[in-house]
């Protein structure tokens, strides 16, 4: 089964631009794969249509848990398992176990969401993401468009509509099964033999 | 980026309708206060029994009569609310500058109109010394420092050198001196801003700002322990500095939101748009958690070490049958409730949500000042009648007018800032 993909990138060198492009292709019903750009650039989600992450959620309930472990933890401990006395206090005294519970709640949120995020971006070492356009950490903004998914346009339609909404150059980028493997047997044999300063493949 | 040019030559006019809803309110709070100090007066026995006892005990203190005690007492703690508010404005203002903030250019001027109040509330706060110094501070009582009377307090005593009535006086006037002429430098510069522009104000401004933001650092503490802490003379809490102030940045930037939020409903402030809001909510989202970190800071070290002399005035509240809901309430109102309600980003971008938790974290923190002051000068005699609800109204009527009057008499926005552009770009 082919799975290597094809994707018409245009690069614009203005946000505002950029902004006005990005708008005028959705008008057209042609889905946006991705937009990189070197810096962030407001309102870009909004035209991008995307809609509110679900991290803050995922924040919330790792700190009712994180909350729940701390509570349940010091009450089993001081309370259950071995009661000390503590200056004089009662061996369950909640003002105590505030700081605890309070920390616990905090580190689990924070722990939870690196988690979250690095579990649902696919983030890892070993991971090779496609590069688009090395210029887009550098000055330019690139929009991607992939052409499986919009396989109602020709490739020339897709240029035009680029071209039309302001991109000063429309390229073609193909990505190969090979060249984004992410295996680890290869990153860790790229590590030994090349260092962790150099990378594991060419970039273009 | 829909925004472009908008009308940033607003005015806000102080209509003849408000002017007269701002006077109905102080009226019907002077109403409510004269019905409050009738009932004490003709409305028979004080509801507990507890009264009768602090009753003899304070008659041997030769003081006022209760109601009189009770008027002051509200009187103070209005003060100290109101006061807060204002200084709040300054300090916020003097911040933004400091922090080169560019999101709330077109909040500055509704920030610094709060200022305005402070001439006014140090006058006051004088006035009711001047009456209430007896009632109110046990410390200003002379036989305390005199070694041959029987009540002879040698901890009060050994405390003379700071807390004596002219010092006590010079610092307070110092004090609203200093932060008004600072209140006043800061306005008079940002309106030559707006009149002749240039960076050259804008420089000055952080300047002076950063000159306020020393002296309040240090002022705000020593008038939290001056006007409040020395109620109780013998108690002390080197925490309580921070959290005066930590309860008047709440109360203060509730107050600037809401302020924010009802001109936006009057049709002025057309640039401020939701992520403005949003900022503003998270402020007193975070200063709500700052308050409760402090008091619960406070709190949990005299708990944990349990010293007497430390521990008395969470007794006074916590083991009196009429003061001990109160701490919980108070919790409720100025933690779990603006914690809670402006949690999510909606309601943080929602002017009906901003409306509700702010009116709710202004009640709390002025019943945050109301628990610091009325256990230790009125014992168990203190109350929450006509008096407590009608007062503040009086107060919150001559303020908002002080405050909406010299809104009035400025341009809304400040249309020389050199960061007003960013702040009508602003984006969160």
């Amino acid at each position: 089964m082919e799975k290597n993909k094809h994707f018409i990138t245009g690069v614009f060198s203005d946000h505002s631009v950029l902004l006005s492009a990005v708008k005028k292709i959705r008008e057209k019903n042609i889905k946006i794969h991705e937009v990189f750009t070197p810096y962030p650039v407001h309102h870009l989600e909004d035209a991008l249509g995307y809609k509110r992450s679900w991290m803050p959620k995922a924040a919330f309930l790792f700190g009712i848990t994180g909350t729940t472990c701390a509570i349940l933890m010091q009450v089993l401990m001081l309370g259950v398992d071995w009661p000390m006395i503590i200056g004089g206090k009662p061996f369950i005294s909640i003002p105590d176990f505030v700081p605890v519970s309070f920390e616990m709640t905090v580190l689990f949120a924070a722990f939870g969401m690196v988690g979250t995020f690095f579990f649902v971006r696919d983030l890892k070492p070993y991971k090779v993401p496609r590069v688009f356009d090395r210029r887009s950490t550098d000055d330019k903004h690139i929009v991607a468009i992939d052409l499986v998914a919009n396989n109602e346009k020709t490739q020339d339609e897709l240029t035009s509509i680029l071209q039309e909404s302001g991109a000063e150059e429309v390229n073609t980028r193909n990505f190969t099964d090979s060249d984004n493997e992410a295996s680890f047997v290869k990153y860790v044999v790229d590590l030994f033999s090349n260092g962790v300063t150099s990378s594991s493949r060419s970039l273009s | 980026m829909e925004i472009v040019a908008q009308n940033i030559d607003e005015k806000f006019s102080f209509s003849p309708k408000l002017k007269k809803q701002v006077f109905i309110i102080g009226i019907v709070g002077i109403i409510l206060s004269i019905i409050g100090i009738l009932v004490m007066n003709f409305g028979g026995h004080h509801g507990h029994e507890a009264g009768h006892v602090a009753e003899h005990a304070m008659a041997e203190h030769h003081g006022s009569a209760d109601w009189v005690k009770r008027l002051f007492a509200n009187l103070w703690i209005n003060n100290l609310f109101f006061t807060g508010l204002s200084i709040i404005g300054v300090f916020f203002f003097a911040v933004q500058y400091v922090a080169n903030a560019g999101w709330s250019v077109i909040l500055l001027r509704v920030i610094s109109s709060f200022g305005r109040f402070l001439p006014i509330a140090g006058v006051l706060m004088l006035v009711v010394f001047f009456f209430a110094s007896h009632d109110l501070f046990h410390w200003t009582h002379d036989y305390l420092y005199d070694e041959a009377h029987p009540e002879y307090d040698p901890i009060i005593a050994g405390k003379a050198p700071f807390l004596n009535t002219p010092f006590y006086l010079t610092r307070m006037i110092a004090f609203f001196t200093v932060w008004s002429i600072f209140a006043f430098v800061l306005r008079k510069n940002a309106l030559s801003e707006d009149a002749n522009g240039g960076t050259k104000y804008y420089r000055r401004l952080v300047r002076i700002s950063v000159g306020f933001l020393i002296f309040f650092g240090v002022s705000s503490s020593i008038s939290a322990w001056d006007w409040i802490m020395s109620i109780d003379t013998h108690w002390f809490s080197t925490m309580f500095g921070w959290y005066v102030f930590a309860s008047w940045f709440v109360s203060g930037l509730a107050g600037i939101t809401l302020l924010v939020v009802l001109l936006k409903d009057w049709g002025y402030l057309k640039p401020v748009t939701e992520n403005h809001l949003h900022d503003l909510g998270k402020f007193v989202f975070a200063f709500s958690i700052f308050w409760t970190y402090i008091w619960f800071s406070q709190f949990l070290l005299i708990y944990y070490a349990n010293i007497p002399e430390e521990t008395v005035y969470f007794w006074e509240r916590l083991k009196s049958d009429y003061y001990s809901k109160f701490i919980f309430v108070n919790l409720f109102l100025n933690f779990f409730f603006p914690f809670l309600g402006l949690m999510t980003r909606d309601a943080k971008r929602k002017i009906t949500f901003l409306k509700i938790v702010c009116v709710v974290v202004l009640i709390g923190h002025w019943l945050d000042f109301y628990l610091m002051v009325t256990p230790g000068t009125l014992k168990e005699l203190g109350g929450l009648g006509f008096l407590e609800i009608g007062l503040p109204m009086v107060y919150l009527s001559a303020f908002a007018y002080v405050v909406l009057s010299g809104l009035s008499k400025v341009a809304l926005i400040p249309k020389n800032h050199p960061m007003l552009e960013e702040s009508l770009y602003h984006h969160t």
